[in-house]
């Protein structure tokens, strides 16, 4: 592997092994050095054209905890405000030597343009480009479901026949869309739920079941995992809903669905939540929810890959 | 070519003999864990955990007595071979702190396999001692390591391989040398 910008190229094998990789990073994580000396000399830039303060401390943790240097670069206040172009930046990153890039833009394909460029010879992590991909949160999200669902003994399993009911915003999110193309990879079966407005175009052809009823979903599938969207109001130029309260009540995992979800089902949500809106305070503190555990589980998944992506020989261009 | 140079009993007296040696050397098990180093190391660190059960009845649990301690994440030259998968490290209960630790390998041939395991141990606590067992010494070492116990030392040349074959992993149980 030499970058990771989809987790639509994954094949089954590659995505089981990133996370068995990060099961052996999870371990590091509970001794009392939690650090390793595997990428020692390294340098891995965090390249953040667009707002995030989890994803980019949780890579941050991982190269670190590599023992990679890691050098943040944001575009707020930095010379892409006054005008750089991409290429200009990645040429400059690669004059300092950069191995490896995290790179975030508000724009679809922007990661892949630079691991297609000769701009730059690092590997290329994609940490969630416009409404595209997010592939480490999916990716963090198997592993979370994963050890939920074996505690204990989820090393080289995968999520055959398990439910997954995604409810929100499918339309802008790419923490959907990387996550559709995962599960089905790994064999679980995805079910959307969204508001109508909120249903991308051409959804047919994706591998998944869409509905706008969630009660009539919770009934009917019986979902193991139910993965709560953010309501992004930062891409909401529109009114997709006619108000929040509307949408909570419609479409918001109130305490009485999540006491109809029963015991066993966990309750996902990458983060950050709007308590009250799609999720309410009762479940997201629940002994169902997975909230923390999936910030934790993001520093092992994001050691794992770059790991993987940073440590051994250059690979030819695949 | 490949010729035999140990058989299954070889084998089986080697580790015998190893544990006998570990018992000796540590005056009884107190104190004592054995941390294998992936893959085969791990699984000659059982049978020698194994052994020492049966020798010395006082002896701890095998899960408080056998470990696994994998170093890839601390080798000298992870940049000059395609990324390898790491293996899971499991350290018994107890923890390593203050305890003699035998490290058991297949293989000692240029000891830096050898001084990863000990980087790696520095990061999971503070043993008193630290020793060495493996099945074969072939030489030709790049560093200051030698093993305080060793099943045979096998003079090789560096152009021969040397392979180790466990029922556990490989069907068969052998040491061959390849020219």
């Amino acid at each position: 592997m030499r970058h990771l910008l989809s987790t639509r190229d994954l094949t089954r094998d590659q995505a089981i092994h990133i996370l068995d990789v990060a099961e052996d990073m999870a371990d590091v994580q509970t001794r009392e050095v939690k650090k390793l000396p595997t990428l020692r000399g390294k340098t891995v830039v965090n390249l953040f054209f667009e707002d995030s303060t989890r994803t980019r401390i949780s890579f941050e943790a991982a190269a670190k905890r590599l023992s990679a240097d890691v050098i943040t670069f944001s575009a707020k206040g930095s010379s892409v405000s006054k005008g750089e172009s991409l290429k200009d930046t990645a040429q400059t990153l690669a004059a300092m030597g950069a191995d490896g890039v995290v790179i975030r833009h508000h724009a679809s394909g922007a990661p892949q343009v630079l691991a297609q460029s000769d701009w730059i010879d690092a590997g290329v992590v994609n940490a969630g480009d416009g409404t595209h991909e997010h592939p480490t949160q999916a990716l963090l999200d198997a592993f979370t479901m994963r050890r939920r669902l074996h505690p204990g003994s989820s090393r080289g399993k995968d999520l055959d026949g398990v439910r997954v009911v995604i409810v929100g915003d499918i339309l802008h999110s790419r923490v959907a869309r990387s996550n559709l193309w995962l599960l089905r990879t790994l064999g679980a079966e995805v079910t959307f739920v969204a508001p109508a407005t909120l249903v991308p175009f051409g959804v047919g052809s994706w591998p998944a079941a869409v509905s706008f009823d969630l009660d009539e979903t919770l009934r009917s599938i019986r979902p193991d995992v139910l993965m709560m969207l953010r309501i992004q109001s930062e891409r909401m130029n529109a009114a997709y809903f006619p108000n929040a309260r509307e949408y909570a009540r419609q479409w918001g995992l109130d305490d009485e669905r999540l006491t109809a979800l029963g015991p066993d089902s966990i309750v996902m949500h990458p983060g950050p939540m709007n308590r009250g809106l799609e999720i309410s305070a009762a479940a997201a503190d629940s002994a169902q929810s997975t909230v923390l555990e999936q910030v934790a589980n993001g520093v092992s998944i994001r050691m794992a890959v770059l790991y993987l992506l940073l440590s051994g020989e250059r690979e030819a261009l695949a | 070519m490949a010729r035999t140079v140990l058989q299954q009993a070889d084998i089986a007296r080697a580790l015998t003999r190893i544990s006998h040696e570990i018992l000796e050397s540590n005056r009884g098990a107190d104190e004592l864990v054995l941390l294998g180093i992936p893959t085969r190391g791990a699984v000659l660190a059982e049978r020698i955990g194994a052994e020492i059960g049966r020798i010395e009845p006082s002896a701890a649990s095998a899960a408080d007595l056998v470990g696994s301690l994998d170093i890839t994440m601390y080798r000298d030259d992870l940049a000059k071979h395609p990324t390898r998968t790491p293996a899971p490290t499991q350290v018994p209960r107890r923890g390593i702190d203050g305890a003699t630790v035998v490290l058991v390998d297949d293989v000692l041939y240029s000891g830096r396999t050898i001084r990863a395991a000990l980087d790696a141990l520095n990061d999971l606590g503070r043993p008193r001692a630290v020793r060495l067992a493996v099945l074969v010494d072939r030489g030709h070492r790049e560093l200051p390591i030698r093993a305080d116990f060793v099943g045979k030392n096998l003079p090789t040349s560096r152009d021969e391989r040397i392979n180790v074959h466990l029922t556990e992993i490989d069907g068969a149980e052998e040491v061959t040398i390849e020219g």
